[in-house]
C-alpha cells in the first residue's frame, strides 16, 4: 500500500496499512505520522497520562533467558520480599501518590505463588485502586483467583513472536513453551482481566515483522475478548548486568521506535500505549506529547529497591531516574495532567 | 383510567416547557459538563465556570470519592454545581450498583449518572445491564440518569421504572461526530415523560444547538470542550449554542420549505 494512502485515507488496522506505516519509505513521513498520532491520542484520551509504578517482589527465576539479568545462571544477589516487606515498599509508592501498581516478579514459582499474590493484592487494595501483574503465565483458574483478589490488569510479553528465535532464546525451563505463553492473555481475559498488556522484547528479532505479529495478536484479542482493552508496551533491550549485548542483532534506533509507536497508534486509536523508565527522559517527554497514555515513574527494578537502595540485583538499568513529582511537573509544563487514579477497587467484589 | 391524574401530569409537562426540572430540582442552564480529559484541574474549573453549567459529572473511577481533598473534587465548587457521580468503567449491572452504593455511602449524593459500558473501545452502553441496574438503583432511592443508546423502546422502559431522565447518545462517546442518531432521538423526545439529555458525541456548538432545536431538554459535553485548543472559549461557545438552540425551540420554527414559491403560479387561473 502507498504510504500516503495509509496515512491520509485509511483508518484503523489492516496488515497492509501497518506495513506501509512501518516501511523505510514512511520515515520521510514521520512528522505527519506524529501529528496524526497526537491528534488521535488527544481526542481519545484527552490531555492526560496515567502514572503507575512497578513493585518487584522477587528476582529469583527458574528460566535461563540470556537477555535477562534475572536468569538462573546469573550468579548475583537474589531477594524475595515477604508480604510485609512488599507492603512497606508499596507504602512508599502510595505516599508518592501512586494508585496504580504493577507487581513484577521473575518466574519464582516456589515463592511467588497464587496464595502469595492473592494475599498481597488483598493488602494492596487498601491503598491502590488498580493492581496489575507482570509475572509468569498461569492457568485460567489461577487468573480467576487473582482477579477475585483484586488484580484487574496484566502485562506479559511474548519476547519474540518468531518461533525459531523464541526457541533459540528459551531452550529450557517452563518458558520454552511458546504457545502456553502466547495464550496467556486469552486465559487472563477469560478470567475477567480488564487490561491486557502486549509487547515483544525489542532487539531479539526484526522489529517490523514483530510489530506485524503484535498487531495481529492485539486485533485477535480485541475482537474475541471485546470487554478487555489492549495496551502496548515497548520493552527495548538495554544494557544489564551479566547480559551479553553481542547476542542481540536487532537493536533499534529512537527513530525506529518512534515510527513503530506512531504506526500502532494510527492503527489502534483506543489502545493504551505504555512507556517505561527503560527509555531516556528526553525520549519519554517528547513521546508523552504524541501518543503515550501511561508511564511509570521513579521505578526501581530490584526487589526492595524503594526501601533499600542498590541492595539486590536490578532487572535492567533505569534510563529515567527522575522522581514521580518531577515527572508530574514536566507533564504539566507540556499541558498534560498526570492521572494517578483511573480505576476503582469497587469494580471488583 | 384516572383522567384527573393524567390531566395533572399534562399540566406538569407544560410547566417543564420553560424550565428544566430533574427530580424536583430546577436548572436554569441546560448544559451539563463532564470532567475528563482536561490538561489541568484549573482549566477544567475555568471551563466549568465559563459554561454556565449547574451540573458537573465526575467519574467515580477517577476520584477518591471519600477524600474531599481529592484534587479533582477540590477543584469543583460544590456550592455552585451539583456533582453528578458516574459509573464509567462498569461492565455490568453488579459493578455499577456496587460503585453507586459506595459513592452514596461516602458522599450522601444520591444522584447518579448510570453508565454500563462492557466494550472499552466504543464505550457503547449495554441496554440489558443498564435497565437491570436502573431498576435496582431506583428502588434504592437513587436519582438515576441513565446513559443509553438512542433506543426509543429502552427509553420508555427506563421512564416506566422511574429514572429521572434518559440520556441517549448522539454518536459514539468522544467521537465529536454530532447527531448521527437523530431519527431515533426525535422519537425519544416525542415520547418522553422525563427530560431527554443528549449525552455523547456532540463535537461542535452547532451540534448542541441542533439537539436543542429538536427539543432536547439538555446536552452533556465533555471531549469537545476538554480537548479544544482553548477549552474555556469553547465552553462559552457551547453555552451560547445551547441557549440559542433552546430559544429557537421555544420560539417555534417556521418550518422548512423545500423550494421557493413560484412567481407565476400554474394554478393562478383558478379564480372561482
Amino acid at each position: 500500500m502507498d504510504i500516503q494512502k495509509a496515512l491520509y485515507n485509511d483508518t484503523g488496522y489492516n496488515p497492509e496499512r501497518l506495513a506501509a506505516l512501518l516501511s523505510p519509505e514512511a520515515q520521510k513521513y514521520l512528522e505527519p505520522m506524529a501529528q496524526k498520532a497526537r491528534q488521535i491520542t488527544r481526542q481519545r484520551f484527552g490531555n492526560t497520562i496515567q502514572l503507575y509504578a512497578p513493585l518487584y517482589v522477587s528476582n529469583f527465576c527458574v528460566n535461563s533467558c540470556p537477555y535477562c539479568a534475572f536468569n538462573k545462571q546469573s550468579d548475583l544477589p537474589r531477594k524475595r520480599l515477604t508480604i510485609e516487606q512488599a507492603c512497606k515498599e508499596a507504602d512508599i509508592l502510595a505516599d508518592d501518590g501512586f494508585r496504580h501498581i504493577l507487581i513484577v516478579s521473575g518466574e519464582d514459582t516456589k515463592f511467588v505463588t497464587i496464595p502469595y499474590l492473592v494475599e498481597l493484592s488483598q493488602k494492596l487494595r487498601e491503598k491502590f485502586s488498580s493492581i496489575s501483574i507482570e509475572i509468569y503465565p498461569v492457568s485460567t483458574e489461577d487468573y480467576e483467583k487473582l482477579f477475585a483478589a483484586g488484580i484487574d490488569s496484566i502485562a506479559i510479553y511474548q519476547e519474540t513472536y518468531d518461533r525459531q528465535d523464541y526457541a533459540k532464546f528459551h531452550k529450557t525451563g517452563p518458558k520454552a513453551d511458546y504457545d502456553w505463553r502466547l495464550e496467556t492473555l486469552q486465559r487472563a481475559a477469560q478470567a475477567g482481566f480488564r487490561s491486557l498488556g502486549l509487547g515483544f522484547l525489542i532487539g531479539l528479532s526484526g522489529w517490523q515483522a514483530q510489530t506485524q505479529a503484535l498487531a495481529q495478536h492485539a486485533d485477535f484479542l480485541t475482537k474475541k475478548y471485546w470487554q478487555s482493552k489492549v495496551s502496548f508496551s515497548f520493552p527495548r533491550l538495554r544494557p544489564a548486568e551479566n547480559v551479553d549485548e553481542k547476542l542481540f542483532k536487532y537493536m533499534i534506533t529512537d527513530t525506529q521506535l518512534a515510527q513503530m509507536m506512531f504506526a500502532l497508534r494510527l492503527c489502534f486509536p483506543d489502545a493504551e500505549i505504555v512507556l517505561s523508565t527503560r527509555e531516556k527522559p528526553d525520549f519519554r517527554d517528547n513521546m508523552a506529547q504524541i501518543c503515550v497514555t501511561r508511564m511509570s515513574a521513579g521505578s526501581r527494578t530490584n526487589p526492595g529497591g524503594y526501601t533499600q537502595k542498590n541492595e539486590s540485583l536490578s532487572q535492567f538499568e533505569i534510563a529515567d531516574d527522575r522522581t514521580p513529582a518531577k515527572i508530574v511537573s514536566v507533564l504539566k509544563s507540556k499541558n498534560i495532567e498526570a492521572v494517578w487514579k483511573d480505576w476503582d477497587r469497587a469494580f471488583i467484589k | 383510567m384516572d383522567t384527573k391524574s393524567n390531566l395533572s401530569d399534562l399540566s406538569a409537562a407544560d410547566d417543564m416547557k420553560d424550565k428544566l426540572i430533574i427530580a424536583g430540582k430546577e436548572f436554569s442552564s441546560r448544559l451539563f459538563i463532564g470532567t475528563g480529559k482536561y490538561a489541568s484541574n484549573k482549566i477544567m474549573a475555568q471551563s466549568i465556570e465559563a459554561s454556565g453549567t449547574q451540573m458537573v459529572t465526575v467519574a467515580l473511577r477517577r476520584v477518591d470519592i471519600q477524600n474531599p481533598q481529592d484534587n479533582m473534587l477540590a477543584a469543583i465548587d460544590r456550592k455552585k454545581y451539583l456533582l453528578l457521580p458516574n459509573t464509567s468503567g462498569a461492565r455490568n449491572a453488579d459493578e455499577a450498583v456496587r460503585l453507586a452504593r459506595l459513592a452514596r455511602a461516602a458522599t450522601e449524593i444520591n444522584w447518579l449518572k448510570l453508565e454500563v459500558t462492557p466494550d472499552p473501545y466504543y464505550l457503547l452502553p449495554d441496554p440489558v445491564e443498564t435497565l437491570k441496574a436502573a431498576e435496582i438503583l431506583v428502588k434504592e432511592g437513587f436519582v438515576v440518569l441513565p446513559y443509553i443508546n438512542a433506543d426509543p423502546v429502552l427509553a420508555k422502559k427506563l421512564q416506566d421504572i422511574g429514572t429521572a431522565t434518559v440520556m441517549p447518545l448522539a454518536s459514539p462517546i468522544g467521537s465529536n461526530q454530532g447527531l448521527k442518531t437523530k431519527a431515533a432521538i426525535e422519537i425519544i423526545i416525542a415520547q418522553a415523560t422525563v427530560p431527554v439529555v443528549i449525552d455523547a458525541g456532540l463535537g461542535m456548538p452547532s451540534h448542541a444547538a441542533e439537539a436543542m432545536e429538536m427539543g432536547a431538554d439538555a446536552v452533556l459535553i465533555n471531549t469537545a470542550i476538554a480537548t479544544a485548543g482553548d477549552p474555556v472559549k469553547m465552553a462559552e461557545a457551547f453555552k451560547k449554542a445551547v441557549q440559542a438552540g433552546r430559544e429557537a425551540f421555544e420560539a417555534g420554527s417556521s418550518g422548512v420549505k423545500n423550494q421557493a414559491d413560484a412567481s407565476s403560479p400554474l394554478t393562478g387561473f383558478l379564480r372561482d
